[in-house]
């Protein structure tokens, strides 16, 4: 010790802390900005996704009348006719436009109005063929072309032969509007359609209630199963090789790329045991299977938060395990537990890709009728409408977007809400 | 139908029997003193009548089919031995729809065919009728038989809590097994298609082959041409849009992580976590819709005006090569994942910058260092390994994730290192050939297997280092 | 363990402690000089108006029971709670008649001249050459390696610690035993030639032989250093402090020569307190 030489002395110099207090600047400007950017993304992609999709949320309906022509009629063929050409020419006399030769003018105008118009009056008449030979009038949407000349998405000084409506077409959109046959309302069909050809009568309703099923049938499945699962390995499996190796398992399984889940679920329920393709129960069970890991581990790590003295208390009262476990320890761990399944469960909502190894991609207009027929949901409809050339099928995929980030962020907040709201600290 | 009702008769027999049985046990309560509360004894009863029945009921729904259809085709009539595989897989199909009285396919069988078919289906009409009676009788008899064995037994020294909790640990035990059954399922199903898709394409001209032209093998008249399924461009595009993605992922994740533990306050970090949570939150087809849409033509006007710029300049060459680049450039997948990992980079990594002691910050702040010496020279030395775990992970995750590259990669499977040119990812490829109309059993559709295989097979050994590195971690500051 | 070239342990040149406790207080210039000090964390005021003088080279002792806000009254000198997120100071601190709270101290500063010794041993988890270069690293202080690898050996030494690591100083600092890691923590103190070393329940824990070279190797400091150390101890105090202040309650109740605080109390808490009625 006493040969310990003396330090060199040496006070810190002005400059170095200058530069050190600059680099540490810059270090916490980097975080900064990292939250910037992070952030920034957040608000560009919700700020795109509506931008796109909140059009979708109004549509543009056009009222006409038709003269239900006996002359051009077939009673004995009623579906046979085609009462969208005779609405286009009732439409275009109001116009007072004269159809040509061809009937070119005519089909231009069958391009406004939506088909669903055809249908209507094919209706009408089943109902009461009497009404043949009056003037019936009927409320239809346009057609999505023309509801997007109305919301400005397709505009008038673009080249006529870039643009999907002709100059002509314009004409008579203008005038209908300036007519007041046509209305801007909000978009009911939107939510009470299925998906469609036509994009002015397709809709989420379908994909909702696809993906609702499918919901409810993962949950069914995953959510015993993983929340037992979870009980016997924190607390009655022996600690030791089995239980570590279950352990590795379950969190290498949560790791597994979903699109692998698919594929098991393509072999083992499609082609082993002959489960029906594209359906609410299959795609929930592959579903299930995935979100089963997760909800383990949130579920172990709830158990794991409540503290031994709780398990002691009521041991040291004579109560088996089993009692101390059902009784005492999963109430505790209850809101953590619903909390994990909630989140878990929102992921799966959102999941596509291994929907899309077991068939969901399938065109499927109308609700699905069972667990087993064929349906849609919502992510998948977002994927296909992605894929649809129609330019208004673009907002239309935004549209189902924005639905489908609402459920999430209600499911989402529910969570959170769970977990401040019962949020115990030992 | 007649199943739905089998288990709810089934459900009925076996509350009553709880009902009974805990009325027995009240009604020798008043003798001794019971070992378990009545209720206990009820559902001994009940599970005794119950369990094993029901087990017969749902073996035959999984595996009845399977075994009848296995049965009928085990001896094939002369009209069908003869034809190709896909026309005689539909010839047992239409078998088995007309045994079950559902419509059935389109194709016209001769009429010696339509004979055989027929006797067929009345084989299986034969073997689902005896079949079916038979698991009902068994269930039944189970049930009844369970209940007469178990009946006699209730007295009051019989243990019944106990005999109850071992039935309930059972069954979790088994719902833990589920988990480890998964991962076998995953195996066994990817192993045993994947070497249907060996059999025609040689394992290492799968591996290791640089043509990757699935579509020649859709014509009958063309045999698989040697290399078509060579997945070394599709690992090359995985490759080249995970490294897009980390470089985006790995700086903004990691210093959003350090900036959230060390430098914000309470409130601030109440207000950016939730934030983050929602950009996790966001599904995989949102990012996608949202690089096709959004950041793809964004990328593609950016360097399109770079090349206009350059066009005709002395940089020509790079100013015509930039004006043709296309919206399905591995960039913008690459920048779109590594958006969708920041979030999923900065918890993981949070986590463990959290999990550095106190006391190592406070040793380095009372020497008198900075935050950012602190971060740079004692926290993230300490929690490398941990992070570099984490890091691990998000490649796993880049590696296998699918709908970004779906709806914004290209198709066009190309080996090379610029972000600029389109290439094609081991996901997307399994999406394109799974997807669509498809024969199950051409090498196409199977070789979707092969590359699932693959990308289950590097993901996991992926995920085994990473937790293992995280694990270690955690145990070395516990 | 013990290092070749020197067979000689260390204790045999160093005073026994018993002896340091009643050796008057030298040449007692002030050192640190606190007036009316209060920290709150939050809401929670944990430091009521607290003054006392510190003198240099010598050994201050903090004593009193857990939760008496020793510690805190600790950290505000090196200003560690600036660290702690809702913590507050109020009052002077004057090391050498400068505030230490006052807006131009750089803490960094500050801390490089306040050297800071925890309750449990934290060496970084790197080598013990690294551990004891890091401050002399981050604060430039060596131009040049064969000057670091000399602050390097001359701290080593000076924590007695040097003939125990020299043939390994390139391994983990986290290898060497518990008493190890505490001198090798104080020598990483050291490197950046303090003023003053703050200690805080240096050897609680330690074991009983550990804790006896770290107290002979606190006396041979307080040659050099102010030294403040917080302790649990009384027994601790007395046998390495020249002053002690006794802290209850976030108040200071009583200061003064060590000797004094030990065998004759101004104040009834105090009494007890040594006395063993509470704590």
């Amino acid at each position: 010790m006493t040969d310990a030489r003396n330090l060199p002395s040496r006070d810190l110099s002005e400059k170095r802390l200058k530069q050190r207090h600059a680099a540490e600047a810059r270090f916490k400007l980097y975080g900064q900005l990292a939250i910037v950017i992070a952030l920034g993304f957040l608000v560009v992609l919700l700020a795109r996704v509506v931008q796109q999709g909140y059009t979708v949320f109004w549509t543009h309906s056009i009222t006409t009348s038709v003269y239900l022509d006996p002359a051009r009629i077939d009673r004995a063929d009623l579906e046979g006719n085609n009462f969208d050409y005779l609405a286009a020419q009732n439409l275009l006399k109001r116009l007072k436009v004269q159809d040509d030769a061809l009937g070119l003018a005519s089909g231009e105008a069958m391009d406004l109005v939506s088909r669903d118009l055809g249908y209507r009056i094919l209706g009408a008449i089943k109902d009461d063929p009497k009404v043949i030979g009056t003037t019936l009038t009927f409320t239809v949407p346009v057609k999505a072309n023309a509801d997007l000349y109305y919301k400005g998405e397709i505009e008038r000084s673009t080249p006529e032969t870039d643009r999907k409506l002709s100059n002509r077409q314009l004409d008579w959109l203008d005038r209908l509007e300036a007519e007041g046959l046509v209305r801007s309302h909000f978009n009911s069909d939107f939510f009470t359609n299925s998906d469609s050809t036509e994009p002015e009568q397709a809709g989420v309703l379908g994909a909702v209630v696809g993906s609702a099923l499918m919901l409810l049938v993962a949950a069914f499945i995953a959510v015993p199963v993983g929340v037992l699962a979870a009980v016997w390995l924190e607390e009655f499996a022996p600690r030791g090789r089995l239980s570590g190796f279950i352990e590795v398992n379950i969190n290498n399984l949560a790791a597994v790329p979903s699109i692998v889940y698919g594929l098991l679920g393509l072999v083992l329920f499609i082609n082993w045991l002959g489960f029906p393709r594209s359906a609410p129960l299959t795609g929930g069970l592959v579903l299930a299977l995935m979100s089963l890991p997760t909800i383990i581990i949130a579920t172990r790590a709830a158990l794991k938060a409540v503290p031994p003295s709780i398990r002691e208390a009521a041991l040291g009262m004579g109560a088996s395990r089993t009692q101390t476990v059902f009784h005492h320890v999963l109430p505790q761990a209850a809101p953590g537990v619903m909390t994990g399944i909630i989140l878990s469960l929102a992921h799966a909502l959102g999941e596509t890709a291994p929907l899309l190894m077991i068939g969901m991609v399938a065109f499927t207009p109308g609700l699905p009728e069972s667990l087993a027929s064929a349906a849609s949901v919502l992510p998948v409809q977002v994927f296909i409408w992605e894929n649809a050339a129609e330019a208004a099928f673009h907002e239309r995929t935004a549209g189902a977007i924005i639905v489908l980030l609402v459920f999430m962020i209600l499911m989402n907040a529910t969570a959170v809400i769970l977990r401040r709201r019962f949020e115990k600290r030992w | 139908m007649s199943f739905t009702l089998a288990f709810a008769l089934l459900l009925a027999f076996s509350v009553g029997v709880w009902w009974l049985g805990r009325r027995r046990a009240s009604a020798l309560a008043g003798g001794e003193r019971l070992h378990s509360l009545p209720g206990y004894y009820g559902t001994w009863v009940a599970l005794w009548t119950g369990i094993p029945a029901a087990l017969i009921l749902l073996l035959f729904l999984t595996a009845g089919p399977r075994l009848g259809e296995a049965l009928i085709a085990a001896d094939p009539p002369a009209a069908v031995a003869s034809l190709p595989s896909e026309t005689a897989q539909a010839f047992w199909n239409d078998a088995q729809s007309l045994a079950r009285g559902e419509p059935t396919t389109a194709i016209q069988w001769t009429p010696e065919q339509r004979a055989a078919l027929e006797q067929k289906a009345e084989q299986a009409r034969q073997y689902n009728g005896f079949s079916a009676f038979a698991a009902l009788a068994l269930a039944g008899v189970l049930a009844l038989g369970g209940f007469l064995l178990a009946w006699p037994r209730i007295s009051p020294t019989l243990r019944a809590r106990n005999q109850v909790e071992g039935w309930i640990n059972i069954a979790l035990m088994a719902c833990s097994a589920i988990a480890v059954l998964t991962t076998i399922g995953i195996v066994a199903s990817l192993l045993y298609e994947a070497m249907r898709f060996f059999a025609s394409v040689p394992p290492l001209d799968f591996l290791f082959g640089l043509q990757w032209q699935p579509q020649i093998a859709m014509r009958e008249d063309q045999v698989a041409a040697k290399g078509a399924f060579g997945a070394v461009p599709l690992f090359a595009g995985t490759f080249l849009v995970m490294i897009v993605a980390m470089c985006v992922a790995a700086p903004v994740g990691l210093f959003c992580a350090i900036y959230l533990s060390e430098y914000a306050g309470r409130t601030t970090r109440g207000v950016i976590k939730p934030l983050l949570e929602i950009l996790a939150g966001v599904p995989t087809v949102v990012y996608g819709f949202f690089a096709a849409l959004t950041v793809g033509p964004l990328f593609r006007g950016f360097f399109n005006w770079i090349g206009s710029w350059l066009a005709e300049g002395p940089l020509d060459p790079l100013g015509q090569y930039l004006m043709a680049v296309q919206n399905e450039m591995a960039l913008t997948a690459g920048v779109v994942m590594g958006i969708m990992l920041i979030p999923y980079i900065s918890s993981l990594s949070d986590d463990i910058i959290n999990a550095v002691p106190q006391s190592l910050r406070d040793g380095s702040y009372a020497m008198g260092a900075t935050k950012s010496e602190t971060v740079k020279r004692v926290i993230l030395p300490a929690a490398l390994p941990g992070v570099m775990g984490a890091m691990l992970l998000a490649i796993s995750r880049a590696v296998g994730e699918t709908m970004i590259v779906t709806m914004a990669a290209g198709s066009q499977a190309r080996i090379t290192a610029n972000p600029l040119d389109s290439v094609t990812t081991v996901t997307r490829q399994m999406v394109e050939l799974l997807t669509g109309d498809q024969e199950f059993d051409s090498p196409r559709t199977l070789a979707a297997f092969g590359l699932g295989l693959t990308l289950f097979g590097v993901t996991l050994v992926l995920n085994i280092i990473a937790l293992r590195i995280v694990q270690k971690y955690r145990q070395a500051y516990d | 363990m013990a290092a070749e070239g020197n067979p000689l342990p260390h204790d045999t040149q160093l005073r026994p402690p018993a002896v340091a406790a009643h050796t008057p207080v030298a040449n007692a210039g002030v050192k640190i000089h606190c007036q009316g000090v209060s920290a709150f964390y939050g809401d929670k005021q944990a430091l009521h108006d607290i003054s006392i003088d510190i003198p240099d080279r010598a050994v201050t002792a903090f004593i009193g029971p857990s939760g008496c806000g020793k510690s805190t009254f600790l950290r505000c000198i090196n200003r560690m709670n600036d660290t702690i997120p809702g913590a507050r100071v109020t009052g002077r601190i004057e090391i050498d008649g400068e505030d230490v709270n006052a807006r131009s101290v750089d803490p960094v500063v500050l801390r490089s001249r306040v050297g800071m010794v925890f309750q449990k041993p934290n060496p970084f988890p790197k080598s013990i050459f690294e551990n004891v270069a890091y401050g002399p690293r981050i604060h430039g202080l060596a131009n040049g390696k064969a000057e670091l690898e000399a602050i390097v050996e001359a701290s080593l030494k000076k924590a007695g610690l040097w003939d125990e690591v020299s043939d390994r100083l390139h391994q983990s600092g986290s290898s060497l035993s518990g008493g190890q890691q505490q001198r090798l923590v104080i020598a990483r103190a050291i490197a950046v030639q303090p003023r003053v070393i703050l200690m805080d329940e240096p050897c609680s824990a330690l074991d009983p032989i550990a804790t006896a070279r770290i107290e002979e190797l606190i006396d041979e400091l307080r040659r050099q250093y102010c030294i403040v150390i917080v302790t649990h101890s009384m027994a601790q105090a007395a046998r390495v402090s020249q002053r002690t202040a006794f802290f209850h309650l976030g108040q200071l109740v009583e200061q003064g020569s060590t000797e004094d605080i030990f065998t004759n109390p101004r104040e009834k808490r105090t009494q007890d307190y040594i006395t063993g009625r509470f704590g």
